[in-house]
């Protein structure tokens, strides 16, 4: 087995990977960055809609456009882009296990981004196992990159901005979507999105589920009832809409099993979509020398990843000792306070006193292993 | 009672509309084309802001406060209907005949009307309102793939209005 060295390894080329590969590079490091897929770029090449956030953010710029940037700014930083490459395990906290086509080999480097992004979660009811249920973010795969129609009329579970976006990028690829089906009392995702989807002539059923998915070989139609204070059904509200498809937008959660692997401490936040590494606000994890970026260190979306992804690439600059201490604790706090922008509001908010409370877990962990 | 608003209905209410800053009140549409910001959430966004040539849109460094519109500067030119990513931007002109009003909103689907076209003219919730006419599409570079769609309907539609029932498929 070929073992190979570099300063920076990074797993994951998506929205978090590549920015903190752009980061580091830049500031002078030898990057490696793997990725399973055989295309870069993570979700940003299925979204197609205009991103949120200001300037800075690429705000109004859409999604795959954003991914086409990257990728140009990654090609001129000199980072190492490796497809199809699939990395199992982290060893010693310093060498990973890959496997890329049909070659392995060991990298061993200086520092490490886990930047492996989340996964979506799933909502089992009644015939949830019929071809035609499928999460909202493979019809998303399906309509955008593959440009393929998973159906002609769509049920959306969940409200939230995937649930949402995903809605209205079907109607977009020519699907019409039946209804929106929502268990909170309120919609999940921001106004605007639902205000789109209000005026296509979509149905938004709040304190409403899915209790059965029917068909003879494959969805024909969907059992959806209303539910009420205490999240049970009221009986009677029973209701059969056809349909030949049903999208799962009901979360996500953060794909942070090699952090695990590799020992870093985690901690248990809802919010973020269960399991996360405890980090420190460079986002070094426990392990010395690992750090984390994106959707693994808490599911939000892909502006923070970013933002994220650019703090990481900085911070394994820093401490390489490829910057001058000073300039990177500016350009560090420059991204902080980008993604504090992004964490306000009446939708940052709970996310931004989550990502305190991830911070606080790994001081008070440090703390209790410096008492020892 | 059942609850209304944003986030129960998915389209703000009267109440929610009259009370944001980017809504400009009667008064203010009698006075000629403004820009209609239906932005009534504190998300993080501010395109609006530097897609206005005429400075009427203000946010500030805190980009989640609500977009604020300046009416005595808007000259409703709609050059921030396309850039905004939550397509909440549209305007309005009172006096576009003696017996209709016209509205710009963004559009995103294919097909497109044409010009001169009569279609079905929806409301926030995409109820079928009334006919419209298309009397333009705008689909500049800079709008990165948003179309403004221009339409001509009966004045006292044009608080009720805002898009139009996508088009079959061909």
């Amino acid at each position: 087995m070929k073992n190979f060295e570099t300063e920076v390894a990074i797993i994951g080329a998506g929205s978090a990977g590549l920015c903190a590969g752009i980061q580091a590079a830049n500031a002078g490091a030898k990057v490696m960055i793997f990725d399973e897929n055989h295309l870069p770029g993570g979700q940003l090449f299925k979204q197609i809609h205009k991103f949120f956030g200001s300037r800075e953010h690429r705000a109004g710029i859409r999604g795959y456009e954003i991914g086409k940037q990257l990728l140009d700014e990654v090609e001129k930083s000199g980072a190492d882009v490796h497809l199809n490459s699939v990395v199992y395990g982290i060893f010693d906290g310093n060498t990973l296990g890959v496997v890329e086509g049909d070659n392995h080999y060991s990298v061993k480097a200086k520092k490490i981004i886990i930047a492996s992004g989340g996964k979506e979660n799933y909502l089992p009811f009644k015939g949830s196992t019929l071809p035609g249920v499928m999460g909202a973010g493979a019809a998303q795969t399906m309509v955008n990159v593959n440009r393929v129609l998973p159906g002609k009329e769509v049920i959306m579970v969940g409200s939230g901005n995937v649930g949402l976006i995903v809605s209205y990028q079907l109607m977009q690829a020519g699907a019409n979507v039946k209804a929106i089906v929502e268990a909170a009392p309120s919609i999940g995702g921001y106004g605007v999105h639902a205000s789109k989807i209000c005026r296509a002539g979509v149905p938004i059923k709040v304190r409403h589920t899915v209790l059965e998915a029917y068909g003879e070989n494959e969805v024909e139609g969907a059992v959806v009832a209303e539910l009420d204070e205490n999240w049970n059904v009221v009986p009677g509200s029973e209701q059969n809409i056809a349909c030949d498809t049903i999208c799962l937008a009901v979360g996500l959660n953060p794909m942070s099993e090699l952090a695990y692997i590799a020992g870093c401490e985690m901690t248990y936040i809802p919010l973020l979509g269960g399991h996360v590494p405890m980090h420190d606000e460079n986002l070094e994890t426990t392990v010395p020398g690992i750090y984390v970026a994106g959707d693994v260190t808490g599911v939000e979306e892909a502006s923070t990843a970013m933002e994220e992804g650019n703090l990481a690439g900085i911070s394994v600059a820093r401490a390489l000792g490829l910057i001058n201490d000073e300039e990177g604790k500016e350009i560090a706090d420059n991204f902080r306070n980008r993604m504090l922008n992004l964490r306000s509001g009446a939708f940052g908010e709970g996310r931004r006193i989550a990502k305190a409370t991830q911070v606080e877990a790994f001081n008070e962990f440090q703390a209790k292993e410096g008492a020892k | 009672m059942k609850k209304t608003g944003v986030v129960y209905d998915g389209y703000p209410s009267k109440e929610e509309l009259e009370q944001s800053p980017g809504f400009p009140n009667t008064c203010s549409l009698s006075k000629g084309t403004k820009a209609v910001i239906e932005c009534v959430q504190n998300i993080p966004c501010n395109p609006c802001e530097a897609a206005c040539p005429y400075g009427a849109i203000t946010i500030g460094d805190n980009i989640t406060n609500l977009p604020i519109l300046d009416v005595e500067k808007c000259i409703g030119c709609g050059n921030c209907v396309a850039p905004c990513p939550g397509l909440a931007i549209f305007t309005v002109n009172m006096n576009y005949s003696d017996t209709e009003a016209a509205i710009e909103f963004p559009f995103e689907y294919f097909p497109l009307p044409n010009k001169g076209d009569i279609v079905d003219a929806v409301n926030r919730a995409g109820e079928i309102m009334c006919k419209g006419t298309i009397i333009g599409i705008r689909s500049a570079k800079v709008f990165a793939n948003t179309n403004v769609i221009k339409i001509a309907v009966p004045k006292e539609f044009a608080d009720i209005v805002r898009s139009i029932k996508r088009l079959p498929r061909k």
